[in-house]
């Protein structure tokens, strides 16, 4: 009777430590997002998506320019990063114990832990300087090197779950390796390929140091993309240092679009993630 | 009768491991020959010799000489790709396409191929769900997804996949031991109906199925190939120890 006491007691300390973890974990969570709902949500009206920054000293204006600048920008590192990402994770499960298998597995996890701002470095040294100037074109070659190695390792783990009777089904009627790899393999993967996609979006999207020097920012509607690019985060950067009311005003619209856009990308790669389970 | 099959010193290694010993055996035309022996005695790898299906694995080597009629399959000027055309196979568990209808699981080695020609497609599908007598039970509902068939017409499913591509050598993996026992027999049914026309090998852990099934039998153990022959004969009279032990149920 003793031992069954003292373990409940265990029992409901465990709890009361876990309950107190969970807090902890939510609490700076929720912290952020009522604060940036509280200062951002007043900010938020049809000129915060219509209109560009005005001039310091008037009222009004949006974010325009930012918002459409970081969808450019994204596009333009997802169709850099996505197929190289993949056709990596290709390689990777398809010639597994491949010496140059495991030098590409190795720069990958390098490349995911080098800090963003050295990959903005590498894209102003490689881009920026030869062009003679900033540019979206640097800006998205930065953030698409930041997607290479998420897209490349949540990939290979789901071309790795892809059941080996799948792929032999295939090979035995007859149909090439390669064609196999394509349409049997990566087609079985592809709900969790579209996961790893949105998370690696979710996670560049709100990247800062790369775009630094490199996609610059920009107060206006860019017409080229090898001229300077707006960028949501870097325009919350600017006008949040920056030493007019307006534009901190502006700056906590901008971050609360900036974490509703993640937040919809999260729940829709763990919208994708789920559907795979069942089907 | 003709031989179909002509194996000689057959050796397979997986890195260190010698799971094949120079194994030779002639496998007739228009027969069902069946492997057995007991676990991890070589029989599926000396089947999936037969398609090349171990060029897939890197660790594995392959030496000696398979000639079905008169190409040898490992020689350097031989296409896998093209042999296992002639040479299809049936796994173990039933393995459709998930996400594909009946009708495309049936073309899919022309499909995914790449060369599937749209004029022939139904009568392909129609004439290979016949043979596999699956037609009258899926006509209806063709473009239904193949994993709402059960087991057993799943595998039928994949048998009639493999003679959609016309081979002339079906190789059968266990074909039934996933299966219920009405499942099994329609699929012992199908085998016997199956080689007037193609010439096939089965591997199965069945005594009673390899009885039933085949008109010859070849014994395996330790990767070594004990004794092949008339199914009537190996398990009425065989003339080693072992496979009698092995047949009459005292080890495997």
């Amino acid at each position: 009777m003793n031992g069954m006491r003292t373990r409940s007691i265990k029992n409901v300390g465990m709890m009361l430590l876990m309950g107190i973890a969970t807090l902890l974990v939510l609490t700076p969570l929720i912290l952020v997002f009522y604060q940036i709902v509280k200062m951002g949500a007043g900010s938020i009206n049809l000129a915060f998506f219509t209109q560009i920054p005005n001039p310091p000293g008037e009222t009004g204006g949006g974010m325009a320019n930012g918002i459409a600048g970081s969808a450019i920008l994204i596009l333009m590192a997802s169709i850099f990063g996505v197929p190289t990402g993949i056709f990596g994770a290709l390689y990777l499960s398809e010639y597994e114990g491949n010496r140059l298998a495991s030098v590409i597995r190795f720069s990958a996890d390098v490349l995911s832990g080098v800090p963003s701002i050295i990959t903005g470095l590498v894209a102003y040294t490689l881009i920026v300087v030869p062009m003679h100037g900033f540019s979206a074109l640097a800006g998205a070659f930065a953030l698409g090197l930041i997607m290479i190695p998420i897209v490349l390792r949540t990939t290979e783990e789901q071309l790795k779950m892809v059941p080996v009777t799948l792929r032999e089904a295939s090979l035995a009627l007859g149909v090439p390796f390669w064609r196999t790899t394509l349409l049997v393999t990566l087609r079985s993967g592809m709900k969790g390929i579209v996961t790893g996609i949105l998370l690696s979006i979710a996670r560049v999207a709100g990247e800062t140091a790369p775009l630094l020097f490199t996609s610059l920012g920009n107060q206006f509607w860019s017409k080229k993309l090898t001229e300077p690019m707006a960028a949501l985060p870097l325009q919350i950067f600017s006008f949040a240092i920056a030493p007019y009311d307006d534009w901190h005003r502006l700056a906590w619209g901008g971050a609360l679009v900036l974490v509703v856009i993640m937040f919809v990308v999260s729940l829709a790669a763990r919208w994708f993630g789920r559907e795979k389970s069942t089907g | 009768m003709t031989t179909k099959i002509k194996i000689e010193n057959l050796n397979v290694f997986f890195g260190e491991t010698h799971a094949v010993k120079n194994v030779s055996l002639d496998i007739p035309q228009n027969r069902v020959t069946a492997i057995i022996g007991p676990s991890g005695c070589g029989k599926s790898t000396i089947l999936r010799s037969i398609n090349r299906m171990h060029d897939m694995i890197p660790a594995a080597r392959v030496t000696g000489r398979i000639v079905i009629d008169t190409t040898d399959i490992y020689d350097r000027t031989s296409n896998p790709v093209l042999i296992r055309r002639r040479v299809g196979m049936v796994f173990q568990k039933p393995n459709p396409f998930p996400a594909m209808s009946i009708y495309d699981n049936v073309v899919a080695g022309y499909k995914l191929g790449g060369r599937l020609n749209r004029g022939d497609a139904d009568e392909i599908v129609e004439s290979s769900l016949k043979r596999v007598a699956l037609w009258d039970e899926v006509k209806d509902r063709l473009k239904s997804n193949a994993m709402d068939l059960s087991g057993g017409q799943q595998q039928r499913l994949c048998i009639a996949r493999t003679i959609a591509i016309k081979p002339d050598v079906i190789l059968m993996d266990e074909p039934a031991s996933a299966l219920d026992p009405l499942s099994t027999l329609k699929i012992e049914e199908l085998i016997e109906e199956l080689k007037d026309k193609y010439t096939i090998v089965i591997v199965t852990h069945n005594m009673q199925q390899a009885a039933r099934v085949s008109d010859d039998t070849a014994f395996f153990y330790l990767g070594e190939l004990i004794e092949s022959g008339g199914t009537r004969k190996i398990f009425t009279n065989p003339e080693k120890k072992q496979t009698e032990d092995y047949i009459t149920g005292r080890f495997g």
